[in-house]
């Protein structure tokens, strides 16, 4: 819920950036809350993925211009195993897969390395276990997947709720949902969204990229941004996306 | 690749200390004359010496193997010292005799030499250049009826024994280094398990080079009597020099009916370094025979070391209903070449062999798996299942693969799996997503990749082999 005294979580200002040597972002300003759910919303191309890419701090992107304060502290100066450290999360587009690695391994050395960066104690396999149990009923998946290699084998759904599942996991500050709604069913995305609803929390925070209205129905976002051309060139409530959907982005085009 | 995948091949190189230990050698270069002196001052009986002479004269006529996927200079065998030892030569009955600065040595290589240490259950035969230092635990292996001992000792004690199986399983005359070795051999571990005996315990072997310019030829000969079963390990390490030193081992292993062996090796010889200077060259024949029914051989192998690897360990399954496997890890970074795999010989019926290879290129390395799977006309039922895969690390490392499957019988089923992957940008990204540094991650998705192998080894060596594997790595990927 937004209230006027919520604390700024994320703070991006003009940011440009680059990848492959083309400018995908043109400045873009962004302020989220704790407490906001923020969708961004756009067509192919319009910068949308290249944005959250950009906060995560893939090598691929490079920050041309610009600023980013996460959580009180300069976004860019860190690498992004620090910014995944200091509570920044994306839950990919794509999830790779490891062969090799089960997910629980991968779950407990994330989680422990965040335990030991929060000063908490680490938690050995058998305590694990216990919370990993309960973490996996948000995305109502079988504990059988924890046993089985990192997305491996995994359906386009599954890879999606294992994605809900690490946020579950590692409550994040800040939650950036690359398209994770893109190659769901409707079962699965009642799934993945009630298992982000249910994260949610006054001190966090979500921002959902989507090409769809849909998933706006199952998570309601206090803010909807309509990104075009590396910029966000829109801003509304809810109601945005209702109209998106039903005008199209030309329209938005047509009146820019 | 990124930084994140360019730091983790560059561990310098832990076991490169030299001992300063006085050493007993004969000149470099070989002749009939220095094996008839080795074998002197070795004291062995006359049909040892004509075993020697007779590879030697082998050896002669043939040409180095060129068909491996390796490159080097051309071996000069004349440059090379065929016998060192340290020195005074004495037979020594206890621990408390052995040189205390041989002894910093191989505590400095976590070797359990001390008896204490022996309590965790692993009987050590040391060999240090080409002599066999000291066999541990020995008595009690003999209350058993197990022979453990140097291969020099055993030729003394148990001439019989060498006679019958030396030479059974790989001939004199087998291949280029193989017969290289047939005449040079100085030392090696013996072991016998007798029938129905279950070894109590793992035997360990733990091989170190340490003068320069020296070869390394040991022998290693184990046999299992019908019944029997013996789990046999084996770690080697080099000191670090700029000349390249000549690894050329023999090991033969005899499975009777129904005996099963199980031998496993971490080879961390010195590799040369960044620039692909100095490093050992390890040109090893390694080839177990299942004579017996039921009888089963398992090779597991974890190799990181070796400037240039050459090495097959390979089983002849001539008894009905027996079994082979390997399982291999093989590491190269910087400009390691490895050309490594195994031999699937099925002769006998319902004969079954398994081969798991996993092979790791970084740097600018080369890594190669070559295999073969033969399967007789009389092999009737024979099964193969292989599975090969290899993992790149940056962009600049080539891996390949070679298998040969040849089959003469109609009833045998073969599967070949393959597969080739990267660590990929997007992988480390994912993992550093997650709050997981590089180092962690790529020794997290090293370990997934060689899983498979690593159950097969006995719980220490997979642990060192663990480690072994991120240290290697560290640092080539960043």
């Amino acid at each position: 819920m937004i209230s006027k005294d919520s604390k700024v979580m994320l703070e991006v200002k003009n940011l440009r950036a680059k990848v492959g040597g083309v400018e995908i972002l043109k400045g873009v300003d962004l302020t989220v809350n704790a407490g906001e759910v923020h969708a961004i919303m756009g067509i192919n191309g319009s910068g949308k993925s290249t944005f959250s890419k950009v906060l995560a701090g893939h090598p691929d992107y490079h920050v041309t211009g610009g600023t980013a304060s996460f959580a009180g502290k300069d976004l860019f100066a860190l690498e992004p195993e620090e910014r995944a450290r200091a509570g920044l999360f994306l839950a990919f587009q794509y999830p790779v897969e490891i062969p090799g690695v089960s997910n629980s391994a991968l779950l407990r050395l994330a989680y422990n390395t965040l335990q030991t960066e929060r000063g908490l104690e680490e938690l050995d396999p058998l305590e694990f276990e216990d919370l990993v149990h309960e973490k996996i009923k948000v995305v109502e998946m079988d504990p059988s997947f924890l046993g089985r290699s990192v997305n491996e084998g995994f359906s386009g759904g599954e890879k999606k709720r294992n994605e809900i599942l690490q946020m579950a996991v590692l409550e994040p500050k800040l939650a950036i949902l690359d398209e994770t709604d893109s190659g769901l069913d409707i079962d699965a995305l009642r799934i993945v969204a009630n298992g982000v609803n249910s994260l949610l929390t006054p001190d966090n925070a979500v921002v959902m990229v989507t090409h769809y209205q849909r998933l706006l129905n199952y998570i309601v976002p206090d803010y909807v941004h309509v990104m075009d051309g590396g910029r966000i060139v829109r801003t509304g409530g809810k109601e945005l996306a209702q109209e998106l959907e039903a005008r199209g982005y030309d329209w938005l085009r047509a009146a820019a | 690749m990124s930084t994140v995948l360019n730091n983790l091949v560059n561990q310098p190189y832990k076991h490169g200390f030299v001992t300063d230990i006085e050493t007993e050698s004969v000149p470099k270069g070989l002749n009939e004359d220095v094996i008839r002196l080795i074998s002197k001052k070795k004291d062995e009986p006359e049909w040892l010496l004509e075993f020697r002479l007779q590879a030697y004269r082998h050896w002669l006529t043939m040409n180095e193997p060129d068909w491996a996927n390796v490159n080097y200079p051309r071996i000069d065998f004349q440059e090379i010292i065929y016998f060192a030892q340290p020195k005074p030569k004495k037979q020594l009955a206890s621990m408390d005799e052995v040189d205390p600065e041989l002894r910093r040595t191989f505590e400095k290589l976590g070797v359990p030499l001390h008896e204490q240490k022996i309590m965790a259950g692993v009987a050590v035969d040391v060999i240090f250049d080409s002599v066999s230092v000291t066999t541990t635990y020995k008595a009690k292996l003999a209350e058993v009826g197990i022979i453990f001992c140097s291969f020099s000792e055993a030729v003394r004690e148990h001439p019989e024994l060498v006679k019958q199986y030396l030479g059974s399983v790989v001939p004199s005359g087998d291949n280029f280094y193989a017969a290289l070795n047939s005449a040079v051999f100085t030392d090696g571990s013996f072991c016998f398990i007798p029938k129905g005996v279950k070894c109590p315990m793992d035997l360990s072997t733990y091989f170190r080079i340490n003068t320069e310019g020296s070869g390394q030829f040991e022998r290693t000969l184990i046999v299992a009597e019908k019944g029997s079963s013996v789990c046999y390990l084996e770690g080697c390490t080099a000191p670090q020099f700029d000349t390249n030193q000549l690894h050329a081992a023999v090991v033969e292993l005899v499975a009777l009916d129904n005996a099963d062996i199980k031998y496993s090796t971490v080879q961390n010889w010195y590799a040369g370094d960044e620039n692909g200077k100095g490093g050992i060259y390890n040109f090893v024949t390694k080839r177990g025979l299942c004579k017996g029914v039921n009888s089963k051989i398992s090779w597991t192998q974890v190799e990181t070391g070796s400037a240039i690897t050459w090495k097959y360990p390979s089983c002849v399954l001539l008894g009905d209903n027996s079994t082979g496997e390997f399982y291999s890890v093989a590491l190269t970074n910087h400009l390691q070449q490895a050309d490594t795999g195994t031999k699937m010989i099925h002769l006998g019926k319902n004969t079954r062999s398994k081969i798991i290879s996993k092979g790791i290129s970084a740097g600018r390395s080369s890594n190669s798996y070559r295999g073969m799977v033969k399967v007789g006309s009389r092999a009737i039922g024979a099964r193969n299942y292989s599975q090969c895969d290899s993992m790149l690390i940056g962009d600049r490392c080539e891996a390949s693969t070679f298998p040969t499957i040849d089959v003469q019988n109609t009833t045998a089923m073969i599967e070949h799996e393959a597969s080739t992957s990267k660590i990929g940008e997007d992988q480390m990204f994912f993992f550093a997503q997650r709050g997981i540094g590089s180092e962690e991650a790529i020794s997290m998705i090293i370990n997934g990749f060689c899983k498979d192998v690593f159950v097969h080894l006995p719980m220490e060596f997979a642990v060192e082999a663990t480690k072994l594997l991120g240290l290697k790595l560290e640092g080539s990927v960043g």
